[in-house]
Parts: structure tokens; C-alpha cells; sequence
């Protein structure tokens, strides 16, 4: 073995023009951003204030940063995909061999889900929780940089595999034996098992962190079943990561095991089982997918009955509907694999399981409806996503209650009908409820709105572009078309793959709409500042703050006796009351620690990747002596002095005055 | 906006199922595949019942309590309904009892592992997939094929399935259920072409490189004579499947023709599940005593004769076990390219591993 293990520049792929072009447009822009930061003189900004923040708001900013940008890799994956389909028909090869085509699916699942939806939802769950429950910060805000850090880990390997090696050829689920050594001896398996393993760490402490925070810091007076709906949902996701991550976490550990150590955990030689594999997989892959779509559903709740100027119709129901999700999202996990050849008994009883899903989930659907009932619906772009929601999911809610009936899955099992089924709820159910957030939250985060045209336009492009691409995917299901396949030779397919291409290009356009969007409001920020911390007249206690708001979010702990706090101290006349004194506000410090762990670790992930025995240590080594200082540093905390608190509140206060 | 975009996707849909979706899982030509079509139509009735009122109250309710139409109730503080509540509890509730019948009752109707009950006497396939093609064995008729499978139309055929390989799923959608192949291990698959017919066949779950060209033709033929002439004609193969012919074959290829194989070394599907069986799992041993000598024998098993150390079990087994299907015996496992260990023989027991 050489110095630098199995990586040599062999390991560069040259001969793929594609991958070239974009690692050299990805050198451009990076280049550009890095001369922008230091033509501004930015980097101390960048570093002090943003890179080692501890701030749940700042982090929840970096999260859905990541998210987007790994929204342009994943969804480039998915145009690649639509156009290879298009053109690799009637005998024709396409553009992408196998050996690249096979990647490009396999990194698009893994970067959708774990890299785009996980950061997405976690980035708003970060910005909001703390606020809505009236708490200056997360309960270890450092934990929360760090579990930050490791995500970005995750993506920068999976990133990394672009330019050097290759990425995993087995689809998102990686199932064995496939993924064994046997069939795929190159690092694209283990770039999926670092980047994965890594950011699930990250994953797994985040929900450690939240559970802690909404069970200890929530406002005085707040019970429980007052905290706002959307943290209650990210509440029960929060239970599901703790529970399911370790899951996958294991999982991932005995695939290490076989490809590292010669283990025989799932292999096809030495008594292995890859059946072991699929149902742990499931056991953490199917509560993944209520992770994801649990806060989107609060997202919506809270939506809602802001635009609609009314209560949650329903809130006790919506609390215990969505706990019951949790609680059979984890006993379901076989439908993935019904035709596995389990007895008739077994598929029956995960069957009618998975059923009971649509109960909770319907008495969701019904409690939106009845809170627009008699309400005052503002047709806003979180409204609009809302709606497009509500219709789209109920069609892809359908499809899963087919595929959940054993009978009907043994045809559409792993067929285009199947990814038809997924792209409806993930898109249209958690995609749809993050950008419904995003809109919602962003004068928030940053103190003024997004455009509302471009927003209304992009979802429009979302909504057609989402039926145009998915639709024709169902109708292939039913034609025989199975997932996976890099060409078609099936004349009567042709034409719904030429129309899903179609449907991705509009939701490209709605894609570009949104950056645009997002261009054109921090261009025109100054005409759009939201002065008052309140834009959409909101029920709970994060639209009591400014906007952005303060950094210690809270200048005094809000009390609470209601459901909608915020609205029930404007209706009291208790909403911005200016104390007589204020006190001295108790703040953790920025720290360079997280990053420098992250980046060990990471040096240990691609040390891993590439067998690099020396780098593997430096970097384990690096992130523990990190850990150790960071362990016996004291000097974690300060304290805002009332004074300056007392300007601070005075500038918001006479903001809200003038609004 | 929509409501005209879902009418379209309705209508498409609706067209499609007109045209009976040449080729697909909505035109079944099997049983079971025509079984499997009216669950999905019923279920899918079933679940409009819920789904069409509330794609249309979204809608209508958006509209007509829009914030610009000022001359409807408003009541902010409305929150809760007792009745409300209970109705949005209970419909789903109902409407998921009547489905979960539906599924007991079908899942267990459809069991892929569940023989069908036909006059006419089963004929019995063994399926295995390797990379990146379809072996199908007849060992009743001892011929073997790669990539064309043919079998007479009103007959049952019984698949028992493995995999040399990665796991894949043997699916002909016009005839219904899919089932896994998977290493080391037989699954089984029930089906029965209803008319005549060429359909395809396809591997549905992906397994590398060359998964897209995984592809076979199923012949139902018209008659069983159609079928003994199809099974004469791989009988004038020369071209035999033993462990050497089916070690070359056993090598990744992409697109592979149809090839045919006139005769096929006995017990070789057993020998390609067993392959990857470790000596060690010999749980199920005791009680066959028997059975201890001839896995010790095949260590020095490599060399020999596969058929004539099959044929030798055979008879031995028979003392032993007259109560064991002959077909299922203990014999030497091939050899796998990467290794040139001896491998080992497996009690058949052991082998059936019913995914639970």
C-alpha cells in the first residue's frame, strides 16, 4: 500500500467531459465567491460570525444553504437522468454509459434525501423551534454547530467523489451483495458508507439536541400540548432520528465490517445474508420518510392558520395524529420489500400496518381543511404551496395505500409507478412544506420579504412541472417499466418519457425562478424590510421577535398560556411591552471547534475511502485533541449587559412604533 | 389552474386504461396478473372515496373563504368540533377496515407461494439470474435455456428461483406477481398464462452494470405439444449445462443471446443454491445421519464427475431419506470463479430459506 493508499491520479476521471466541465465551473464559482469575499474583505465576517456560530438561527441559515446548493447537484443528477432516458431510446445508447449513469442514480437518491430534504428540514426546524418555544438557543448550541459540521462533512465526501474515484453504482439503498466487495470493488460504496455514516452522527446529535431543548427550555408557563404544531411535529421527528439513526448508523458500521475486515454480515460467501441488510435498512429508511414529512405537515399546520387568521382547527387531533405516525412509521418498514417471498401472513399484517397510516394522516388532511372553514385565507406563496400540497399529496397518499396492498405491489414493485409514488409525497409533501417554510420564515431570518411574483411564478413551474414529470412515471409503472434502467426499447414508452422530460424542464425553470427570486429580494431588500418582527400577523411566540431577530431572540423569557401565544398577547395588549429593566442575558461563544472536529473527521471519512492509514490517524487524533481543549475550555459563555439590551429592544421597539 | 391540470392527468390516465396499456400490468394475460389488475381497480375506487372530496374541498374551500370575499362567517377562535372530529376520524377508519379485509383476504389469495389449484399437472421451472442474464432450468425435461423461457398457455408453472449473483426480481408483468432471486437461497413464484402469447420478461431490481439488458421472452404456447416440440428442440442441442459449461456462463456478459443447453447435469439448480452454503451451517443435520459422511466425502469433492456424484447421492439418499423429494438431494456445489476452494453440500432443508 503507498503513501497515499489506493488514490493515484488515475483516480481523476479525465476521460469523462461532463464531470471535467462541471468540477471546472465549480472551480469558476468557487473562485468568483472566494475573490467576492476578499474584495469585500468578508472572510473575518464569514469565519467569526458564521462559520463558528453557535447561533441556532445562523446555523439553520448554513443548513438550508447547503440544502440549496445540493439541490443544483441533486437535481442536475435528476435532468441527466430525464434527458438519458429521452434519448436512450429505440436502440440509441444515450449520452451516459452504464458505468456513469448508474452513479448519477445512485447520488441523486442519496443527495435528495440525506444532503437536500435532511438540511432543509433541519435548517427550519433550527431557525424556528427555539423561537417558537420562547428559548434564547438550542440546549447545547455548540453540539448543534457541531452536528452542522458533520452534515456538511457528508456532503463535501459525496461532493468530493465528483472529481476523485467514483460514486457508489448501486442505487441509494446500496443493497447487498451488491454493494460487497464481490460486486463493487471500487471506493464509490464507501464514499456512500462515510458520507452517510458521517452525517447521520450529525443527524443523530441534532435530534438529541431538540428533544433536550423542547423538553427543557421551553417559555414559562408553555405546557406541552401548548407548544406551537410545527414543533411538534419536528418534535416526534426528533424521536424518530433518535430512535432510527442508530439504526442506519449499525447498518452501515456491518457493511463496513464486510467491505473492510472480511466480515460476512451480508455477503452472498461465508453464511452472509443480504435480507439482514434490506430490513434494517427499511427499519431506519421507512421513519425517514416521516422525518422528512412530519415538520412539512406542521409547516402547514402553522401556514394555515396564519393566512387563514384563525386557529388550528384541531390541534389535540393533529399532536396525537402525528405521534401515531411516528409510532407506525416503525412498523411498516416491509412494505419496502414485499416481494422478498415473506409468508402471506407477514406482507398481510405490514399491509394493513401501513394502511392504518392513511387514518392519521387523512384526519390531518380534513383539520387543514377546517381551518380554512370560516377562516380569511390570504392567497399567499406559502398558501399556494400549502394548497398544491394538500391536492398533490392526497393523489400521492392513494398510490401508497396501492403499493401498500401486497397484491397490487407484486406488479408495481420497484416500478416507475413506485418512483411516481415517492416523488408525490417527498415532493409533494415535505419539498412542498419546506418551500411553503422557506417563504413563510424568510423575512424572518433575514428582515425582509422574498418577491412575490417570482415566488408565485416558481411555484406554479413546481406544480405544473411536478405533474407533467410524474404523471407519465405512473402510467410506465403500469406499462412495465421497471426503476433503474439506462435505455428503453419499448416504442409505446417513449412518448411519456419524452413528456416527463418535459416536466423536469419546468421544474427546472421553477428552480431557476426561485434563485431568481431570491436574487431579485436581496437586491431590493431595502424597499422590502419587514420593520415590524410581525408580517403575516402570526400566532406564535418567533413573530414577536425582530426581524431577524435579536441574537439572544428573547430579551425577556415571554409567558405563555395559549396554544397561539403571540396572538393571545396582541389580544391581552401584553405584545411589545417594554419592561422597566432588563437583565443580563446569559450567551454561549462562537467556536472554532466544531469545523476543526468536522474537518478531522472528514480527513478520517476520505482516509477511510481511499485506505490512507496515516490520515485516518491525523485526523482522528486531530478531532479528539479539538474535543479534548473544547472539553476543558471554560471560557464557552458571556453575558449581554442589560444596557445593551436595553438599546437593542429600544431600536426594535421604535421600529414596530413607526410599522 | 389545478383542477384543469388534474383533469388532464385524469384523462390521460383514463385513456390509458382504454387502450388496456398494451404489454403491461393492466393488460394481464394470467390469472393472477388479472387478479391482481381488479385489486388495484377496486382499491383505487375505494380510496376516491375519500380523495376526490377532499382534492374538491381544498379547492372550494380556498376559494370561498378567500380573504377578498369578506361576506362569508368568519370565526377566528373556531378550533375545535366535536362531531367534525369524530366524522374525520371514523371515514378513514371505515374505509381502511374495508381495505384491510381486501388485503388479508388478496395478500393471502395472491401468496406467490401459494401452488395454483388447476387441472392440469404443474410443469417446474428453476429460474436462476446471473450477470446480467436469465438461466431457466427444466428438470423435469433436463434442458436448460438462457433468456427464453416457454412454458404452455392453462398450465401452472412453478418457478423456484435463485440468484449466482447480485439479488434481481423475476418479473413477466403481464402475468402477475415478481418475486426476488436471491443468493443462496430459493424463493417461488406460481404462475399461469391464460391464452398464448409472447410476453416479456424482465429483471426488476437492480443488479449492476448490465441490469437494463436483463431481459427474456416468455412463450406461453398454444398447446402442451407446442411445448414438447419447443423442449425436442433444445433436446438437439449438443451443447450440455454441468459445472464447467455453466462456470463459462456463469461470467458477466451483457445482452446475452438465447442460448439452449440439450441436457443438464442433475441437480444442478440445488448445486448453484448450494454453492454458497458454508460447511458450518449444518444445523439441520441431525437425524440424517447420513447425511455427515457425504459432506466430509466432498471435501476432496472438486474433481469428480458432478453428474456421476449426483447420481451416486441419488441412490444413497434414497435409503435414507425415501421421503425427501429426489430433486432436492444434497450434491456438490460448483465452484465460483474467484475461488477454487472444494465447497460444500447442504441439507435441503436448509436451503429453503423463506424470507420471514
Amino acid at each position: 500500500m503507498s503513501f497515499l493508499g489506493k488514490l493515484s491520479l488515475d483516480a481523476i476521471p479525465y476521460h469523462e467531459p461532463i464531470i471535467m466541465v462541471t468540477l471546472a465551473v465549480v472551480a469558476i464559482a468557487g473562485l468568483f465567491i472566494a475573490a467576492l469575499i476578499t474584495k469585500y474583505k468578508k472572510w473575518s465576517v464569514l469565519w467569526n460570525d458564521w462559520l463558528t456560530s453557535v447561533d441556532h438561527k445562523r446555523l439553520g441559515i448554513m443548513y438550508i444553504i447547503l440544502a440549496m446548493v445540493m439541490l443544483i447537484r441533486g437535481f442536475s443528477d435528476a435532468i441527466m437522468m430525464r434527458t438519458q432516458q429521452a434519448l436512450a431510446t429505440n436502440g440509441a445508447a444515450g449520452y451516459l454509459p452504464p458505468e456513469h449513469y448508474d452513479q448519477i442514480f445512485t447520488a441523486h437518491g442519496v443527495i435528495m434525501i440525506i444532503f437536500m430534504a435532511m438540511p432543509f428540514m433541519i435548517g427550519l426546524m433550527n431557525l424556528v423551534v427555539p423561537l417558537q418555544i420562547g428559548a434564547r438557543d438550542v440546549a447545547f448550541p455548540f453540539l448543534n454547530n457541531l452536528s452542522f459540521w458533520l452534515t456538511a462533512s457528508g456532503a463535501v465526501l459525496i461532493n468530493i467523489s465528483l472529481g476523485l474515484g467514483e460514486f457508489a453504482k448501486t442505487g441509494w439503498v446500496a443493497y447487498p451483495p451488491l454493494s460487497e466487495l464481490a460486486y463493487s470493488p471500487g471506493v464509490g460504496v464507501d464514499y456512500y458508507i462515510w458520507a452517510l455514516q458521517i452525517s447521520g452522527i450529525g443527524t443523530t446529535l441534532t435530534g438529541v439536541n431538540f428533544i433536550a431543548t423542547v423538553l427543557k427550555m421551553r417559555a414559562p408557563g408553555m405546557k406541552l400540548m401548548q407548544m406551537p404544531i410545527f414543533t411538534w411535529t419536528c418534535t416526534w421527528a426528533n424521536i424518530l432520528i433518535v430512535a432510527s439513526f442508530p439504526i442506519l448508523t449499525a447498518v452501515l458500521g456491518l457493511l463496513t465490517l464486510d467491505r473492510y475486515m472480511d466480515f460476512h454480515f451480508f455477503t452472498n460467501e461465508g453464511g452472509g445474508n443480504a435480507m439482514m441488510y434490506i430490513n434494517l435498512f427499511w427499519a431506519w429508511g421507512h421513519p425517514e420518510v416521516y422525518i422528512l414529512v412530519l415538520p412539512a405537515f406542521g409547516i402547514f399546520s402553522e401556514v394555515i392558520s396564519t393566512f387563514t387568521s384563525k386557529r388550528l382547527f384541531g390541534y389535540t387531533s393533529m399532536v396525537w395524529a402525528s405521534g401515531v405516525i411516528s409510532v407506525l412509521g416503525f412498523i411498516v418498514w416491509l412494505h419496502h420489500f414485499f416481494t422478498m417471498g415473506s409468508s402471506a401472513n407477514v406482507n398481510a399484517f405490514f399491509g394493513v400496518m401501513t394502511m392504518v397510516i392513511a387514518v392519521p394522516t387523512g384526519v390531518k388532511l380534513f383539520n387543514w381543511l377546517f381551518t380554512i372553514y370560516r377562516g380569511r385565507l390570504r392567497i399567499t406563496v406559502p398558501v399556494l404551496w400549502t394548497l398544491g400540497f394538500m391536492v398533490t399529496f392526497t393523489i400521492g397518499g392513494m398510490t401508497g395505500v396501492l403499493l401498500a396492498l401486497p397484491g397490487a405491489d407484486y406488479v408495481l414493485h420497484n416500478s416507475l409507478f413506485l418512483i411516481a409514488h415517492f416523488h408525490n409525497t417527498i415532493i409533494g409533501g415535505a419539498v412542498f412544506g419546506y418551500l411553503a417554510g422557506f417563504a413563510f420564515w424568510f423575512p424572518k431570518a433575514t428582515g425582509f420579504h422574498l418577491n412575490e411574483r417570482l415566488g408565485k411564478a416558481s411555484f406554479w413551474c413546481w406544480q405544473i412541472g411536478f405533474y407533467v414529470a410524474f404523471m407519465p412515471l405512473y402510467v410506465l409503472g403500469f406499462m412495465g417499466m421497471t426503476r433503474r434502467i439506462n435505455h428503453i426499447d419499448n416504442p409505446a414508452w417513449n412518448i411519456w418519457i419524452y413528456l416527463a422530460a418535459v416536466g423536469a424542464a419546468i421544474i427546472l425553470v421553477g428552480i431557476i425562478l426561485q434563485f431568481v427570486q431570491l436574487y431579485v429580494s436581496i437586491r431590493d431588500r431595502d424597499q422590502n424590510r419587514d420593520t415590524t418582527g410581525d408580517p403575516w400577523n402570526g400566532h406564535t411566540l418567533e413573530w414577536s421577535t425582530a426581524s431577524p431577530p435579536q441574537f439572544y431572540n428573547f430579551a425577556t423569557l415571554p409567558q405563555v398560556a395559549d396554544i397561539d401565544a403571540f396572538t393571545d398577547a396582541k389580544e391581552k395588549g401584553t405584545a411589545y411591552q417594554r419592561p422597566k429593566h432588563y437583565q443580563a442575558i446569559h450567551m454561549p461563544k462562537n467556536t472554532p471547534s466544531g469545523i476543526l472536529m468536522a474537518l478531522g473527521i472528514t480527513a478520517v471519512g476520505f482516509a477511510a475511502i481511499w485506505h490512507i492509514l496515516w490520515l485516518a490517524i491525523v485526523g482522528l487524533v486531530g478531532a479528539f485533541i479539538v474535543f479534548l481543549f473544547r472539553a476543558y475550555n471554560n471560557d464557552v459563555d458571556y453575558y449581554v449587559q442589560p444596557d445593551e439590551v436595553a438599546r437593542i429592544e429600544d431600536a426594535h421597539l421604535n421600529h414596530v412604533v413607526r410599522g | 389552474m389545478l383542477i384543469r391540470k388534474l383533469s388532464k392527468a385524469a384523462s390521460a390516465a383514463l385513456v390509458l386504461m382504454l387502450a388496456g396499456c398494451d404489454g403491461g400490468v393492466l393488460d394481464p394475460k394470467g390469472q393472477i396478473g388479472i387478479d391482481e389488475k381488479h385489486l388495484i381497480v377496486v382499491a383505487t375506487l375505494l380510496m376516491l372515496i375519500v380523495v376526490i372530496p377532499v382534492i374538491f374541498m381544498t379547492l372550494y374551500f380556498a376559494w370561498k373563504y378567500r380573504d377578498s370575499r369578506d361576506q362569508e362567517i368568519y370565526a377566528p377562535k373556531w378550533a375545535h368540533s366535536t362531531a367534525i372530529e369524530t366524522v374525520v376520524w371514523i371515514v378513514p377508519i371505515v374505509i381502511v377496515i374495508i381495505l384491510g379485509v381486501i388485503t388479508w383476504r388478496s395478500t393471502h389469495d395472491l401468496d406467490p407461494y401459494k401452488p395454483l389449484v388447476h387441472e392440469a399437472k404443474p410443469i417446474t421451472v428453476e429460474v436462476v439470474s446471473m450477470d446480467w442474464k436469465w438461466l431457466f432450468i427444466y428438470p423435469e425435461q433436463g434442458v436448460a435455456s438462457v433468456n427464453e423461457l416457454a412454458f404452455p398457455a392453462n398450465v401452472p408453472v412453478n418457478f423456484k428461483i435463485t440468484s449466482d449473483t447480485a439479488m434481481n426480481s423475476f418479473f413477466i408483468p403481464q402475468l402477475g406477481s415478481q418475486i426476488y432471486s436471491m443468493a443462496g437461497m430459493t424463493t417461488k413464484l406460481h404462475l399461469i398464462a391464460n391464452e398464448p402469447g409472447t410476453f416479456d420478461g424482465i429483471s426488476a431490481n437492480y443488479s449492476g452494470a448490465g441490469f437494463a439488458g436483463m431481459k427474456f421472452k416468455a412463450i406461453a404456447t398454444q398447446t402442451p405439444a407446442d411445448f414438447d416440440a419447443w423442449i425436442a428442440k433444445l433436446k438437439q442441442q449438443k451443447h450440455r449445462l454441468d459445472s464447467v459449461s455453466y462456470a463459462a456462463l456463469a461470467k458477466p456478459s451483457e445482452y446475452n443471446p438465447v442460448e439452449y443447453f440439450g441436457s443438464v447435469s442433475k441437480g444442478m439448480f440445488d448445486q448453484i443454491v448450494m454453492q454458497y452454503m458454508h460447511m458450518d451451517s449444518h444445523q439441520d443435520m441431525k437425524g440424517h445421519e447420513g447425511m455427515d459422511m457425504h459432506a466430509g466425502m466432498e471435501h476432496t469433492g472438486t474433481e469428480h464427475d458432478m453428474a456421476h456424484m449426483a447420481g451416486e447421492h441419488a441412490m444413497e439418499n434414497t435409503q435414507n431419506m425415501a421421503d425427501m423429494d429426489s430433486s432436492t438431494h444434497s450434491a456438490p456445489s460448483l465452484t465460483k470463479d474467484s475461488s477454487t476452494e472444494p465447497l460444500s453440500l447442504e441439507h435441503s432443508s436448509t436451503q429453503k430459506v423463506e424470507a420471514e
